[in-house]
């Protein structure tokens, strides 16, 4: 009832191609734009835009990147975390050494840098695949990291390899409050966002799904696998990238190798999992539940009053999450956004299911 | 109908909680204390007792003299697991709550310091980073917030190549001496490493550094290659877990236990009691203090322990941790104290617990009231200098308690003073600080 296109016709092939051909999808975004412009930044504090919202924005906009290379072009990669440090320390080299650059250009300069470093350690995907490919990919990760923690001038010698910078500078106006950062970000991920949507169900896209689904195949009816799978690593390194020099320059502000360490190439790779492979919509829900969950689980035990111990409130913290990730894993394999296409299916059948 | 009446239930089983815990704000002023602990993960061995330490000094407070000066001390705990974002995490947390909001913060880790430097100066919350964080905070003028009291990394290390030169007979016996650092491959570890490398081309010894990734269990390789080279002297820049580890795996290549020198991080009880008769004639320089008890302890057990509050093992007071953890409480307080004679008896804000941290000034005969006679040295902190004192000992592990083996040994300011300015300023540069003119 609520999701039926019934008498929704497309009257030209602008209308057929449209990114959300049915109008309660429409609707749907527009509801969530005006919740992520207007609303939060209205009703938030300053602990949920610092902890929660912002981290949100930068990590789901990496979960996107991974999703591209992941999801929808079936390359498992375990070097998230390396590919976010690339694109962090770029855009702080390109900051320092070019006095005066803007920063947004600093940004966009770093996830180049990114895509460059991804095309390279992408360069074994045209041999090897699935988990020998995680394996290549983790190469990256503890190659880039002891890069960034040993090669002095990445960190411009400074002494402890932890790197400090000012607030994000555009056009005069310092992104240093917390609601202008988390509306920075919001944009920069909104826009990625649109690209992605647009890329994946573009030729690109296709020859990516196709390259996924059976390479064989996709080789046979004419797609090129070596352009098909390092075009994701080059997309999804730049998001991935970008993501990064967000995190480092907007959320952190200050940063060590650490903070781009293996685990949080694990966490990436759990939300777009958990979320669901080759869909834009997973990676926020992954994104969302990965970083928002701990959070609330650590924070609810206060809330309704009960007084627990600090260790065991973070003990009972990982159970509760571990135990909801095998949950979803073993309710719903496909991810949450899996769940929501169902929910979507059952509510255009609703009240009158067949 | 059924599922009102479990609502209802529910909701006065909620609101008879509420009234539970509502009740002790009796006490009109409170000053509110946020506590990043890690009671979790790798670290968690050094983090509980540090975090025991704390929190029975301020519950002893409380029940003994009813607060400082009457006013009432309220603390709330936040998990960090020692990392970084979960530490800025609890920070946004905690910053806000009590009255007057947090009044000052000790983040126990100096990653979590480096990533709040920045927030506490927009925040206005002081921060105190005793025997850690940046060292060139000492430096007051550019970081009005941070404090690094009784010690920085750089004055551990100076403090180290002088003990290590007095048994050689003076600084210029050292040449030609092979000193290795082992560190945690942070910004924690690396720290020391600008003053070794000064010191070493001062003086001539080889000074050599081997990075042990983060948590620190695996250090095979680390300790082949100290096989290897033979150092005459292994200093130890470990947390958590990677101390003990270090210590057996010293023992396990013979590696002399008594050529080895850890950080004062690297020199309590949880350190070396995993590795057992191996970690016999360990050393470490400590952050003044060592393990032990004094007047203050008996306080803590009569009015927290005594009366089932104790937050730890009673067996657990006084070992090095929990002590660094007293004394880290005893200053802040002491610091609150010393606002609350500018600014009154009342809730303080964070900017007015700074003036008092500035100001603080605890000699003998304070420190002898305080009870903790003989753990730390007079502190004076000032304007430009925020460390306060620089002076330590070294201790040593006998298999069952800590010895001190060492007289005071005071870093050498007039060959760090010139680092911390130096990298104070190109930290103010960076930033586009503008450094306070110090009248002291």
């Amino acid at each position: 009832m609520f999701y039926r296109e019934a008498g929704q016709f497309k009257t030209s092939y602008t209308a057929d191609q449209a990114a959300f051909p049915i109008a309660q999808d429409r609707i749907f975004i527009a509801i969530w734009l005006f919740i992520g412009f207007v609303a939060v930044p209205l009703l938030s504090n300053e602990y949920l835009f610092r902890a929660i919202f912002i981290p949100f924005l930068i990590l789901a906009l990496a979960a996107l990147g991974l999703n591209l290379l992941v999801g929808y072009c079936g390359q498992v990669s375990l070097g998230t975390g390396a590919f976010m440090a690339v694109g962090a320390y770029a855009a702080y080299n390109f900051w320092t050494r070019i006095p005066g650059l803007n920063p947004l250009v600093a940004f966009m300069l770093a996830g180049g840098v990114a895509t460059i470093v991804g095309i390279l350690f992408g360069i074994p995907s045209l041999r090897i695949k699935g988990f020998y490919l995680a394996v290549a990919t983790l190469a990256a990760q503890f190659f880039l990291d002891w890069v960034f923690s040993r090669i002095g001038w990445f960190t411009n010698y400074t002494p402890s390899g932890s790197i400090a910078v000012p607030p994000v500078e555009l056009f005069g106006f310092a992104f240093a409050s917390p609601v202008s950062k988390y509306l920075l970000c919001l944009t920069i991920l909104v826009l990625f966002a649109v690209v992605a949507k647009n890329i994946v169900r573009g030729r690109i896209g296709r020859s990516w799904m196709a390259t996924r689904d059976m390479d064989v195949a996709a080789e046979i009816i004419g797609i090129r696998p070596m352009y098909a799978k390092l075009s994701a690593f080059a997309v999804s390194s730049f998001f991935i990238g970008v993501a990064g020099a967000l995190w480092g320059f907007v959320h952190l502000e200050s940063w060590e190798p650490l903070a781009f360490d293996i685990n949080r190439s694990f966490s990436i790779l759990f939300m777009v999992i958990i979320g669901g492979l080759g869909s834009i919509m997973g990676a926020f829900l992954g994104a969302a539940f990965i970083t928002v969950l701990p959070l609330f689980l650590n924070q609810l035990p206060t809330w309704i009053g009960i007084e627990v111990s600090t260790a065991m409130i973070s003990h009972i913290e990982f159970m509760i999450f571990g135990a909801l990730i095998i949950f979803f894993l073993a309710v719903e394999p496909l991810g949450m956004a899996r769940m929501w296409r169902i929910g979507k299916e059952k509510l255009r059948l609703w009240p009158f299911p067949y | 109908m059924r599922t009102f009446l479990k609502l209802k239930l529910v909701l006065l089983a909620m609101a008879a909680g509420s009234t539970l815990f509502s009740v002790p704000a009796v006490f009109a002023a409170e000053q509110f204390f946020p506590l990043l602990v890690y009671r979790s993960g790798p670290y968690a061995p050094n983090g509980i007792p540090f975090a025991n330490g704390f929190v029975d000094y301020f519950n002893m407070i409380n029940a003994r003299d009813g607060g400082i000066n009457g006013v009432k001390i309220t603390y709330e705990e936040c998990e960090t697991g020692y990392a970084t974002d979960r530490g800025v995490e609890c920070y946004e947390r905690l910053k806000g709550k009590g009255p007057t909001g947090a009044s000052v913060i000790s983040p126990l880790s100096t990653g979590i310091t480096f990533a709040l430097t920045e927030k506490t100066h927009t925040d206005k919350i002081p921060i105190i980073t005793m025997g850690y964080g940046r060292s060139e905070s000492v430096d007051g003028s550019v970081f009005q917030w941070n404090f690094p009291l009784l010690g920085s990394y750089w004055t551990a290390a100076d403090i180290l190549v002088q003990h290590v030169g007095n048994l050689n007979g003076g600084l210029n016996k050292l040449k030609g001496k092979k000193i290795t650092l082992i560190y945690h491959d942070s910004p924690y570890g690396k720290e020391p490493i600008p003053l070794l490398e000064k010191r070493a081309k001062m003086h001539g010894f080889k000074f050599s550094k081997i990075p042990v990734t983060h948590p620190g269990v695996e250090q095979k390789s680390a300790w082949l290659q100290v096989r290897k080279n033979r150092p005459d002297y292994v200093f130890l820049w470990g947390w958590g877990i990677m101390n003990s580890t270090a210590i057996k795996e010293a023992a396990a290549v013979r590696y002399p236990r008594d050529k080895i020198y850890g950080v004062w991080w690297a020199g309590a009880e949880p350190d070396v009691r995993p590795a057992g008769a191996g970690a016999k004639g360990y050393q470490s320089i400590t952050l003044q203090h060592s393990a032990g008890k004094t007047a203050v302890h008996a306080d803590i057990l009569k009015y927290v322990h005594d009366k089932g509050n104790g937050s730890g093992p009673k067996g657990d007071v006084g070992h090095v941790l929990y002590n660094r953890g007293m004394l880290n409480a005893v200053v802040s307080i002491e610091a609150v104290r010393t606002a609350q004679g500018k600014f009154g008896k009342k809730s303080l804000t964070g900017e007015q617990v700074r003036w008092g941290i500035e100001n603080l000034d605890l000699d003998a005969k304070r420190i002898k009231e305080l009870g903790i006679d003989g753990m730390m040295q007079p502190l004076k902190v000032s304007c430009s200098d925020h460390e306060g004192s620089r002076r330590a000992r070294i201790h040593q592990w006998d298999g069952n308690n800590w010895n001190f083996v060492s007289d005071w040994i005071e870093a050498d300011n007039s060959l760090l003073r010139p680092m911390v300015e130096t990298a104070a300023a190109n930290y103010a540069k960076d930033k586009g600080i503008t450094p306070v003119t110090c009248k002291s």
